[in-house]
């Protein structure tokens, strides 16, 4: 049974009695132990899809439309209630900047045993113990004298640690990870990623991580999702995506990053203008400004998603795009 | 590549003191800088890189002549840059011009593009009034924006046009050195490549040297001569870009390298990483020796008492470790299976 399913999920703005669609029928899904990467820009609406799985969608927006099934059961028939419930136990999150997710005012231990003391109904005493297995698990040193400190005192990979051993700290069945490395250096970036994915794979945690880097992308997930202007444009599994891009946008995506694998020297292949804003309301496919290969059609009717086996694209002219094969 | 030079730093310190207590009493330093020395020829491109804290930026910013030096010299076109006064000091900071990361916050937020590109050229007299109108239209149109941005406020830009118009206020001085402080970090990945572009450009065009400062260790190797890599203040390794990627001898560049991903799942299942143990150490108190030794898999107890120094290995090409070399075969990064396949079809 897949772990999280979500199918052509809508979320509008409202404001003053209007509506704004910011995500348009988004579908993807992830099974236990799996990475699902959702990749796109600013304004793609892939947080957005994302936190709307656990109900973490801010004041004045709303889910419009569509399912969301985790484990078997519908999110969307559960009430606030309920949906707290499952928050930080079978669903956790990390997210980008820990210190702001962190609490400041309270001890690393306070809020590492908070969640197990309540989910999981632990004593005082073992949901201590649990806390100092999760830091050792995360790679934190003296882990009996980290419980005792606060957030400032630690540094920023360390508090990264921190929030993934709070995330892990309920047994939860998915991580939805918020662009977790976003805001560290590179170094300490591949180690929270490599921790992240190994402590996922052992437990059986499926994994929802957010980004922008098609690098991590390639080198941590199985498969992935594309987003563009509140859209899901492609998801495919990722060794296909990389090979045999379909979306005009995923193609110019990957032309445009500079890679040490490449020669020096190689051409980037920018995508012409911006992102759109997400008010701004795009008649057809919402790439089509950008798109190289644009008809007609483009800018009057929404692409209908196609899929071959399990690559799913929303173009109009996708097949045509395919270059030609030996 | 017999250029002249144009910008010399040698051993260049900078230290931030601490102060604490009631009467701010200065109770330690930050060596934010220690000793770091490279040369930039006319015409070409330096890359610096490292993490966060390791004095890239400091660097920076001490050869625009923001922060004050405790020691060392910036040469510029042959003169020291710290004696420079009156006259001298106003041509300098013509011809040496930033780009910052963050253009929502360099440009004036109440000013039009027109104003904020005009400005310079009208207080410097670089061409008569009537004429700066034509100019400031000329210079959008090498940064690729329509004319008609001159009339718009940086509010009503996006990112990537806000960073042109930060990129066109710099060449309004006709400059001869560009310094880029990560200038594309703060853009989406789709226009990032269109600043990369322009940049490239840019310097073919007008012949501009760029000093560059990026954590982006692929982009600095794709708009880069020569690079150099820095850690808790000094230069760990100075090489050209080809040989500093494909053949690190610092086993710090090695790490950095390992560490960024390639956008190629193929080549990703073939890479073994072993991710680099610890973190970066406080620059106030940093480790005795070389200050790399405490998270380095090569280190040896020589490391942790003599800091090595920045030695020629040939070719241009300068480490300081006592171990410099080829790493042990573990990570390999292998050429492309597939070329991407272009737009056109």
């Amino acid at each position: 049974m897949t772990l999280l399913r979500v199918e052509n999920l809508a979320i509008d703005l409202v404001r003053d009695g209007h509506r704004h669609r910011l995500v348009h029928d988004a579908s993807f899904s992830v099974e236990r132990g799996e990475t699902l990467a959702v990749v796109g820009e600013s304004g793609s609406g892939k947080s957005l899809s994302a936190l709307a799985v656990i109900g973490l969608i801010s004041e004045g927006l709303e889910v419009a439309g569509g399912t969301i099934h985790f484990d078997g059961r519908d999110l969307s028939a559960l009430d606030a209630e309920e949906m707290r419930g499952l928050r930080g136990s079978d669903i956790a999150m990390i997210f980008q900047e820990p210190m702001t997710s962190l609490n400041p005012v309270r001890s690393i231990g306070a809020q590492l045993t908070e969640g197990m003391r309540l989910k999981l109904g632990l004593s005082r005493r073992e949901a201590r113990e649990r806390a100092v297995g999760l830091l050792t698990e995360v790679g934190i040193s003296d882990p009996e004298a980290r419980l005792l400190q606060y957030p400032h005192q630690i540094s920023g990979g360390m508090r990264q640690r921190v929030m993934i051993a709070i995330a892990l700290a309920c047994q939860p069945k998915l991580i939805l990870a918020d662009e977790p490395t976003t805001a560290l250096d590179v170094t300490i970036q591949g180690q929270i990623l490599e921790l992240i994915a190994r402590l996922c794979k052992e437990h059986g945690v499926g994994l929802v991580l957010i980004t922008h880097n098609l690098g991590i992308v390639a080198r941590y997930s199985q498969n992935v999702c594309v987003m563009y202007g509140g859209r899901v444009v492609e998801t495919a599994p990722a060794a296909e995506l990389y090979v045999h891009p379909l979306h005009p946008y995923t193609r110019g995506l990957l032309a445009s990053v500079p890679r040490l694998s490449q020669a020096r020297g190689t051409g980037l292949v920018p995508i012409e203008g911006a992102p759109p804003d997400p008010m701004e309301v795009i008649p057809g496919c919402r790439f089509h400004p950008r798109c190289p290969m644009a008809t007609e059609e483009c800018s009057a009717k929404v692409p209908v998603a196609r899929h071959a086996g399990a690559h799913m694209v929303a173009c109009w002219n996708a097949e045509l795009a395919e270059p030609e094969m030996a | 590549m017999a250029a002249e030079t144009l910008l010399e730093v040698e051993d260049l310190r900078v230290a931030f003191p601490i102060r604490t207590g009631l009467f701010r009493r200065v109770t330690g330093a930050v060596h934010a800088v220690s000793g770091v020395s490279f040369a930039i020829r006319r015409g070409e491109a330096f890359g610096l890189v490292g993490e966060s804290g390791c004095g890239k930026t400091t660097v920076a910013r001490a050869v625009l002549r923001l922060v004050e030096p405790t020691g060392g010299r910036i040469m510029f076109e042959g003169q020291d840059v710290a004696g420079l006064r009156g006259a001298g000091l106003t041509g300098f900071r013509r011809k040496v011009q930033a780009v910052f990361q963050d253009p929502f916050s360099s440009l004036n937020p109440r000013m039009t593009a027109g104003r904020i590109i005009g400005e310079p050229i009208r207080v410097h007299g670089l061409v008569p009034r009537s004429d700066v109108k034509a100019r400031v239209d000329e210079l959008l149109d090498l940064c690729g924006l329509p004319r008609r941005f001159a009339g718009l406020y940086p509010h009503e830009m996006s990112g990537g046009q806000r960073q042109r118009v930060g990129i066109a206020r710099a060449l309004a001085m006709e400059p001869e050195l560009l310094v880029c402080d990560e200038a594309v970090s703060a853009l989406d990945v789709s226009i990032q490549a269109q600043i990369i572009n322009l940049l490239g450009e840019l310097r073919t065009e007008l012949g501009l040297t760029y000093l560059f400062i990026g954590h982006d260790l692929s982009v600095v190797r794709h708009l880069c001569d020569r690079v150099g890599v820095m850690y808790l203040g000094r230069m760990m390794e100075r090489a050209p870009s080809e040989p500093l990627f494909a053949e690190p001898l610092h086993p710090y560049s090695q790490a950095l390298i390992d560490a960024v991903p390639d956008p190629d799942p193929a080549s990703e299942a073939d890479r073994v990483v072993v991710p680099l143990q610890g973190e970066v150490p406080s620059p106030a108190n940093p480790p005795p020796g070389c200050v790399f030794h405490p998270r380095c898999p090569r280190a040896a107890r020589r490391c942790a008492e003599e800091a090595p120094p920045l030695d020629d290995y040939g070719s241009g090409h300068a480490a300081a470790c006592w171990f410099a070399g080829p790493p042990e075969p573990t990570a390999t990064i292998k050429p492309p299976q597939e070329v991407i396949h272009d737009h056109a079809g």
